[in-house]
């Protein structure tokens, strides 16, 4: 039962507030290309890349194995190297990039749970695997 | 679409939510009655949608369209999923799943209103 400790306790909700946030990604990058895509297009493109990474990350943490664990482990990295970076191109120059990202402003219109969910993702990646290094042996 | 069932919805979700909270702090998986507690929050979340889809057809549907039905969408499934989710957990992470849940409900109902106002994203 090597990896299962990553679903369960804590991991639960993890993954719970990683689907909400996958799933509401998904709708508003959908909505913004297919409707009004020539407007922003790079902030749309981000969008969507941002939907797709709290997809990527919200399934890899729900499954058990270490090809997963990895996968996670990136999904987590870029969404933090993205939410800081968006968050300081948006911060430094707002004129020139539409509010239009979950990442804008660290994420402030979602409660800047943007900017601590990948940090909890990582710390949780981490604390499972010194678990299930120990059940190892 | 602002209408009453609105607030009851928003008041039955934050309420489910402090009471799953509740269980939460106290330490309870998510047993029977929090399944019940979802089903009928869930049962006046289907009584608002299908409110606000016969005031789509009878007083015309807001300008973001897509985007209001794709909420309303999100606010059906939510807590069938969150249920899914939780039920398989029997500690109190399985129950903090459903406060996350209840949580976002209000969010969405709010969100909901703008989008039929026409307010800005």
């Amino acid at each position: 039962m090597k990896s299962e400790a990553r679903t369960t306790g804590p991991g639960r909700l993890l993954v719970a507030v990683y689907a909400v946030f996958a799933l509401s990604a998904s709708a508003r990058a959908g909505v913004q290309i297919v409707t009004k895509f020539g407007d922003a297009p790079l902030a749309y493109l981000l969008s969507a890349l941002s939907a797709a990474v709290y997809v990527v990350a919200t399934v890899a943490l729900a499954r058990p194995g270490d090809t997963a664990r990895r996968v996670a482990l990136v999904a987590c990295t870029v969404e933090l190297v993205g939410v800081l970076g968006v968050g300081a191109f948006t911060t430094l120059d707002p004129g020139d990039f539409p509010e239009d990202t979950v990442w804008s402003l660290f994420g402030r219109g979602y409660g800047f749970v943007p900017l601590v969910l990948p940090v909890l993702g990582l710390l949780w990646l981490w604390h499972t695997r010194r678990k299930e290094a120990t059940h190892n042996g | 679409m602002i209408s009453a069932v609105n607030y009851v919805v928003i008041a039955a979700s934050l309420a489910y939510a402090a009471w799953a909270l509740l269980a939460v702090v106290t330490n309870r998986p998510p047993r029977e009655p929090y399944v019940i507690g979802a089903g009928v929050v869930e049962l006046l979340i289907v009584i608002m949608t299908v409110v606000a889809v016969v005031m789509m057809i009878v007083d015309g549907s807001p300008d973001e369209t897509v985007t209001f039905v794709g909420y309303l969408f999100m606010i059906l499934v939510i807590l069938p999923l969150a249920l899914f989710w939780a039920l398989a957990e029997k500690s109190r992470w399985g129950t903090s799943v459903l406060v996350v849940a209840a949580l976002v409900v209000p969010v969405l109902v709010v969100r909901l209103e703008q989008i039929w106002e026409g307010a800005p994203a």
